[in-house]
């Protein structure tokens, strides 16, 4: 993926990130200040989405606003993390899935419209794979999330 | 003494007011906004709302902070950056506000939390994500991090990524949607 990036890649990746276009026309706008043509813009972003460069021209919405969500971990066996991260994934409410370096191997973010959702769904978890979820909800947000800076070198 | 210092909170500051039309706008975006001419046009179509609503609600969403960015979302891994660690500290409850705001100063922390812990199995309250092209960028990352903070005597884990099972943008849809899961 990195070595096919033109520098007409490279600025769509880096430079709206924020502060996207909140007009009629965003991608005609973003065209106008990057030198190109709408389309060459509409037809990158889309080739960078297919590529997975990009998850999505969009909102990242403040934790527990809309819905809510928790980290949870789970210790598993080495043998057994496969067949219990497919559990996990499985459910539509589940973000991100993640094996990690730690007897606490198995990290899940779940968001549900409600805690109620998101209880069943954690209590689910545990019942369906034999082995204790532990949840990790937000306590306090100290990052301002200004997108990430990427750099090339 | 400075650890004691109060500034303006994120966290608890209270939550914006967000009706059942934000709910639904949300829910619409959630995979991304089309990749055509007027994709705020198309958004109200499907709404039912007018082109000029969906964009002054966005900007009253930004504003209001339940949007905390809008733009072009990017996935570090496939841009080269292929290590990530979760790093997670034991810190007394009255420095955590103060540590957790200098960790998070640092542009390759891409989440800074303060969250419960578990006791006996899980004792750290404060996490953060560090994002480098390799294990050895990272590892420098955080022990810069370290001497900047003042972090030496906590006790601390640090967490590498090393299976990606899932990752993509968390769904926001309506409960009435979710009954089937």
């Amino acid at each position: 993926m990195k070595a096919e990036l033109s520098d007409l890649d490279r600025r769509l990746l880096n430079d709206f990130q924020q502060d996207f276009p909140l007009s009629s026309t965003p991608y005609a706008d973003m065209a106008r200040s990057l030198g190109v043509t709408e389309e060459e813009v509409l037809v990158r972003l889309h080739e960078l989405k297919q590529a997975g460069a990009i998850s999505r021209v969009g909102a990242v919405v403040r934790p527990n606003t809309v819905g809510v969500s928790t980290l949870a971990a789970i210790a598993v066996p080495p043998e057994k993390l496969e067949a219990v991260a497919a559990i996990v994934s499985g459910y539509a409410e589940v973000n991100h899935n993640y094996e990690r370096e730690h007897r606490m191997n198995l990290w899940f973010v779940a968001t549900a419209p409600d805690a109620a959702r998101l209880h069943t769904v954690l209590d689910e978890i545990t019942i369906r794979s034999g082995y204790e979820v532990l949840s990790f909800p937000l306590v306090e947000d100290y990052h301002i999330d200004l997108g990430f800076d990427l750099r090339w070198n | 003494m400075e650890l004691n210092i109060i500034k303006h909170s994120t966290a608890t500051s209270p939550r914006p007011p967000v009706d059942e039309a934000d709910r639904r706008l949300l829910a619409a975006i959630q995979h991304g906004l089309p990749l055509t001419p007027r994709p705020y046009a198309e958004i109200g179509a499907q709404l039912g709302v007018s082109e000029e609503q969906v964009i002054a609600r966005l900007a009253y969403l930004k504003e209001a902070g339940v949007i905390r960015r809008f733009g072009v979302v990017v996935r570090h891994h496939e841009l080269g950056y292929a290590s990530n660690a979760m790093v997670v500290w034991d810190v007394p409850e009255e420095q955590v506000t103060e540590l957790g705001r200098c960790i998070a100063d640092f542009d390759f922390i891409t989440l800074c939390y303060r969250r419960p812990r578990r006791l006996p199995q899980w004792r750290y309250n404060l996490y953060c994500m560090i994002h480098g092209k390799n294990r050895e960028e990272v590892l420098a990352h955080l022990e810069w991090m370290v001497n900047h903070c003042g972090l030496q005597t906590l006790p601390h884990e640090v967490l590498f990524s090393r299976r990606r099972f899932k990752q993509r943008g968390a769904i926001y849809t309506l409960p009435a949607e979710t009954d089937g899961c």
